[in-house]
């Protein structure tokens, strides 16, 4: 079988600007995956390529078994995706959240009414089934949007950087959330400013400059580099990049 | 077509939950017209002369009374010098002053004529043009009624009819432009904004990586805004028909249906407006200033095109506003069908395509 991610030598560019240069990798089903990278190191790039959404410049990538570039409505189909900002809309509740998103996915009315009990269950959030998503304290928006990607069960989620702004101990709940999808056999992609968070991943790739400069489990990358601590791996690989970019 | 079903049920909740927005947008319509239909108006209603009667004989006399007794003039007051004049006008009440030349009723015994002299205001240059034909109006009419007793020689008079508004109703003008103005405003302006809002917020790219597809997305953000346009265009008609008696002379469903395509038109051009802007605050500025004010100036909503300098003519050609004027004008207050104003409602289909055809091709190369 296919493992749910696989590239090889994916490229883009933007006119001269190479924002992916030839990335090739692969991941396991079941296993987080953390695509780190500074601001401006084509993860970004990379991640909208794969759910379909930017066809790629050379090489070929392969989601849930189809071709990102000739079968995009395919990809879309077997992926879920959070994007860094919020993706829930506050001046609807809970519910009609929930609903929207599973609608638009195909889920039938049935499979939605039962999925929706499940998951308010899960979150806790039965009594809050009304509640406007604004009135909610953050991280149960950010707990009900992951549940929410996942509504339609994927085999790959995509984060896009989703724990942006949330405070320490809401996301370690929300890395609970991952972990438990993972244990489902959810292929977990995501990407992260926080490098405590890349430590909690089973392997951790490192763009600079649009290129992977390493890829392994941070275990392996912190003796790599002797580092002790994944912080210290990343700033030694992204420094390099930091001065010839000045 | 369910996925379709839920996405446009999600757009009517945005759009019932922002009730101020709402409130707005209901309200505007009302608003306007009962603004254009009472206080915008180009009618006279007692406006302040003067009269320098020179003359002071029975002729005279006879004028000035059927002058004042319209509602159009009121007199403040009866100046006794050619130097009053100048002064009546700078206290900026009197809007007109009537001279009537000395020996009037004896000049016009004797030689067939005399001659009144209107001396007008012209600060405000449609009022002076306006007083000035309601006083010839009523002088050509007190003539004719005096020729009719001394059987004078043959003359020729004419006799105006004012078709399609006897009345000379402004009303009957703007309502056509106020539905115009509106449907572009609400359709344009809210499509655009609501698209960008999705960007801003980072929902477009959630609904861009599920499987709905682009042209579902889009329409699906448009169709309750299509409802909420066509509810004003009838609300503003019921109005201008009770308050105001504006007839719809012509087919009122046929009317109805070229509300739909221009709104469409206008959607469609919203679309393109969210294609171009990245938030909301810019979508805001591109409807208000890109289209509301040629859409207001350029249509011919206020200022007749064909008085326009020949370089603005040639741009009012491409304002979408400009062809649905002519047809609401036509369709209400002539009476017009579609085997006059085919024309009309082509173009705007043609604007209609010209604007989904270039957002399709927008909305593809920001993806790409």
């Amino acid at each position: 079988m296919k493992p749910p991610i696989e590239v090889n030598s994916l490229t883009r560019r933007f006119g001269s600007f190479v924002a992916v240069d030839n990335i090739s990798f692969a991941v396991e089903r079941g296993e987080i995956f953390g695509f780190l990278g500074a601001n401006g190191a084509g993860k970004t790039t990379a991640i909208r390529m794969l759910c379909g959404l930017l066809a790629p410049s050379a090489g070929r990538a392969y989601v849930a078994g189809y071709d990102v570039k000739k079968q995009a409505d395919q990809v879309k189909r077997h992926i879920g995706y959070m994007s860094q900002r919020f993706s829930l809309y506050q001046d609807l509740t809970v519910r009609e959240n929930i609903h929207f998103y599973g609608g638009i996915y195909g889920l039938s009315p049935k499979a939605l009414q039962a999925k929706t009990t499940q998951m308010l269950e899960e979150l806790d959030l039965e009594s809050s089934s009304h509640t406007l998503i604004r009135d909610l304290p953050l991280g149960w928006k950010q707990k009900l949007a992951f549940s929410v990607a996942i509504l339609h069960d994927p085999q790959i989620v995509f984060l896009d950087e989703p724990t942006g702004g949330v405070d320490p101990i809401t996301r370690r709940q929300f890395w609970d959330l991952i972990y438990e999808a993972a244990h489902r056999g959810v292929t977990v992609f995501v990407t992260t400013h926080y490098m405590d968070e890349a430590e909690y991943c089973d392997r951790v790739s490192i763009m600079v400059d649009g290129r992977i400069e390493a890829l392994d489990t941070p275990a392996a990358l912190k003796k790599a580099y002797g580092a002790g601590s994944m912080d210290e791996v990343f700033v030694q690989l992204a420094r390099p990049a930091g001065k010839t970019a000045k | 077509m369910k996925r379709f079903s839920g996405f446009v049920k999600k757009e009517i909740y945005h759009i019932l939950r922002d009730t101020r927005t709402l409130v707005i947008l209901l309200g505007i319509p009302i608003v306007q017209v009962l603004l254009f239909g009472f206080a915008i108006t180009n009618e006279i209603n007692e406006a302040k002369i003067a009269i320098l009667d020179h003359s002071k004989d029975e002729v005279t006399r006879a004028l000035t009374q059927r002058l004042l007794a319209t509602d159009y003039f009121l007199l403040e007051e009866n100046l006794q010098s050619q130097a009053d004049i100048a002064r009546i006008f700078q206290a900026g009440q009197v809007k007109e002053v009537i001279v009537f030349e000395s020996g009037f009723a004896g000049k016009l015994q004797k030689e067939q004529q005399a001659h009144i002299q209107l001396i007008l205001d012209a600060t405000d240059p449609n009022t002076a043009t306006t007083l000035q034909n309601y006083t010839a109006a009523i002088v050509m009419d007190f003539q004719q009624e005096l020729n009719q007793q001394q059987a004078l020689p043959a003359s020729i008079t004419t006799r105006s009819r004012m078709y399609y508004n006897p009345e000379l109703k402004s009303v009957f003008f703007f309502v056509p432009g106020i539905i115009t103005i509106i449907l572009m405003l609400l359709s344009a302006m809210m499509t655009s904004i609501s698209i960008t809002r999705e960007k801003e917020l980072g929902t477009m790219e959630v609904l861009l990586a599920s499987p709905m597809q682009p042209a579902q997305i889009i329409l699906g953000k448009v169709t309750p805004y299509i409802l909420l346009s066509l509810l004003n265009a009838l609300i503003i008609l019921a109005l201008s028909y009770y308050v105001f008696q504006v007839p719809v002379k012509g087919n009122l469903a046929l009317l109805i249906g070229e509300s739909v395509l221009f709104i469409i038109t206008a959607l469609s051009l919203g679309i393109l407006i969210s294609t171009v802007a990245s938030t909301q605050q810019v979508a805001l500025m591109a409807s208000l200033f890109a289209l509301m004010l040629p859409t207001i100036l350029l249509s011919g909503f206020i200022f007749p095109i064909e008085n326009m300098p020949e370089i603005l003519q040639w741009i009012s050609h491409v304002i979408p506003a400009r062809y649905f004027i002519t047809i609401v004008r036509g369709m209400m207050l002539k009476g017009a069908g579609l085997d006059i104003l085919w024309k009309e409602s082509l173009i705007l289909v043609g604007f209609t395509c010209l604007f989904i055809l270039i957002s399709v091709k927008k909305f593809k190369i920001r993806l790409e």
